[in-house]
């Protein structure tokens, strides 16, 4: 009967239960690939610039007086382009997103070594 | 001959996933003629290649489109790759082969639910979303992404599939091909299905032909036209026929859909036997000087990148023609002569994406 033809996928589904998680009670596991946000070891960081020059969307910047690092997270596309062209390696990619946020924040980290320095250190 | 009306359809229509707007002249309930505009989500992407050197080019390449983005990219690595002459190694060809399948897959089980979902087929429109799912997900596991892979890159590609996930994904092949046969009896045996698409919207042989129809469409037709055949990216290593059926109307393009889903999945599996050792990318070093054009077969048809260089890191001129562009005139003509109640599933049949279209 081509009428019924979806009825055995319907009454499967009946005793299957959710395909999708549930999700406030479950969350998705992300994957080891997953792209998630850029961070950085700032200690090891040189301040060329490479992964500002390369960067698709300009949302690094560095200033090399200043020895800071800065990210711009909503103009970030996870490309991973930064974390590969960086000479000291010291940027890496984690799986998991950046939170949701409601304004343009730039992540800001400065050197370790600069005098004055109370928070990446 | 009876009053002549003019009904708008789109920009914003509940069928459409993309703006596109169609001024349709009506004789009581019949088509008579469907003027197109487009120009709604125009980005100038093809303009930023004066700003994005030609190595970040290849992020903005991707972002053409949200659905066939790992074929736009991988089309634009090939332009300049031929510009370079750079011959990328033989296990990123196989990699950018079984990417550009799953590609394929995805894209026609989302348009499959957009099908169902038109014709008012709630239930297998949800059935085939899940499908899908399990083809992001085996994307977010190779790539990192679940839509934008940002996987591919000019000499070759950045990410690799151990052997051991290879083998995963067949596995899940597997299982897909399987419930995806059940999901198969639905589009081409039931009567409800065929009522909406059979004899519905037919173009000819000769109109796909004269009027440029690409892909699916012009398969459908009896056009036997696949780009594939040239044998670009690990193709030529594959065996494969161009999946062609005659009859030309929705339920046609419907069939041909559903054979290319099984289709990619033999593919993919003979990419993983076939696939070699070795690196999967190699260093490009210099600025592209020339032109070239490049036509790969995207999930929609035929696309062709046309690039031209001068030698500095920025090009001179990146041109795209993409599918949707190609089969809108042969949506026109089967737009002819059909019910108003026809008109949603004959845009859908040729698979729009007005996004790729205006770029």
């Amino acid at each position: 009967m081509s009428i019924l033809s979806m009825t055995k996928t319907l009454f499967k589904n009946l005793i299957h239960g959710p395909y999708t998680v549930l999700y406030p009670i479950k969350k998705k596991d992300s994957y080891e690939n997953t792209r998630g946000k850029i961070g950085i070891t700032i200690a090891d960081c040189i301040f060329c610039g490479i992964c500002e020059r390369r960067c698709p969307t300009g949302a690094i910047k560095v200033e090399k007086l200043r020895s800071t690092w800065s990210i711009d997270r909503l103009q970030c596309i996870q490309c991973n382009y930064c974390t590969e062209v960086c000479p000291k390696k010291c940027l890496k990619m984690d799986n998991q997103y950046t939170s949701p946020s409601f304004d343009k924040v730039r992540d800001e980290y400065t050197s370790a070594r600069v005098s004055n320095n109370t928070t990446n250190n | 001959m009876g009053k002549r009306t003019v009904i708008p359809f789109g920009p914003q229509h509940p069928v459409l996933p993309e703006p596109i707007h169609l001024d349709l002249v009506l004789e009581d309930e019949i088509v008579v003629e469907a003027i197109p505009r487009i120009g709604y989500i125009h980005r100038g992407l093809e303009k930023l290649v004066e700003k994005k050197d030609f190595q970040q080019y290849t992020y903005v390449a991707e972002r053409i489109c949200g659905i066939c983005s790992f074929m736009h990219g991988m089309g634009y690595c090939m332009t300049i790759e031929s510009i370079m002459e750079v011959k990328i190694p033989e296990r990123a060809e196989f990699l950018r082969t079984i990417w550009a399948e799953l590609s394929r897959m995805h894209s026609h089980l989302l348009w499959m639910g957009l099908l169902a979902d038109a014709f008012g087929f709630e239930s297998l429109f949800m059935q085939s979303w899940r499908l899908r799912e399990q083809i992001l997900d085996i994307f977010e596991e190779t790539t990192g992404g679940r839509v934008i892979f940002s996987v591919c890159d000019i000499g070759g590609v950045r990410r690799d599939i151990n052997s051991e996930t290879l083998n995963k994904i067949v596995g899940v092949l597997d299982g897909l091909e399987k419930e995806f046969k059940e999901m198969t009896e639905v589009f081409i045996n039931d009567t409800s299905v065929k009522a909406r698409t059979k004899g519905v919207g037919v173009l000819s042989k000769q109109a796909a032909s004269d009027l440029g129809a690409v892909g699916p469409m012009a398969r459908a037709s009896g056009v036997e036209m696949d780009m594939r055949t040239q044998g670009y990216s690990a193709y030529g290593q594959l065996k494969f026929e161009p999946i062609i059926e005659i009859a030309g109307d929705s339920y046609a393009r419907t069939s041909v859909r559903i054979r290319e889903i099984f289709q990619s999945i033999d593919l993919i599996k003979q990419c993983v036997t076939l696939i070699p050792e070795g690196d999967i990318k190699i260093k490009v070093s210099g600025n592209p000087n020339g032109e070239y054009f490049t036509r790969i077969e995207q999930p929609r048809g035929e696309v062709i990148y046309y690039g031209k260089a001068n030698g500095t890191k920025f090009l001179d001129r990146l041109r795209v023609r993409t599918p949707t562009f190609a089969n809108v005139p042969a949506l026109l003509e089967t737009l002819k002569g059909c019910a108003l109640a026809d008109v949603p599933i004959l845009i859908l049949t040729i698979d729009p994406c007005i996004s790729c279209t205006e770029r």
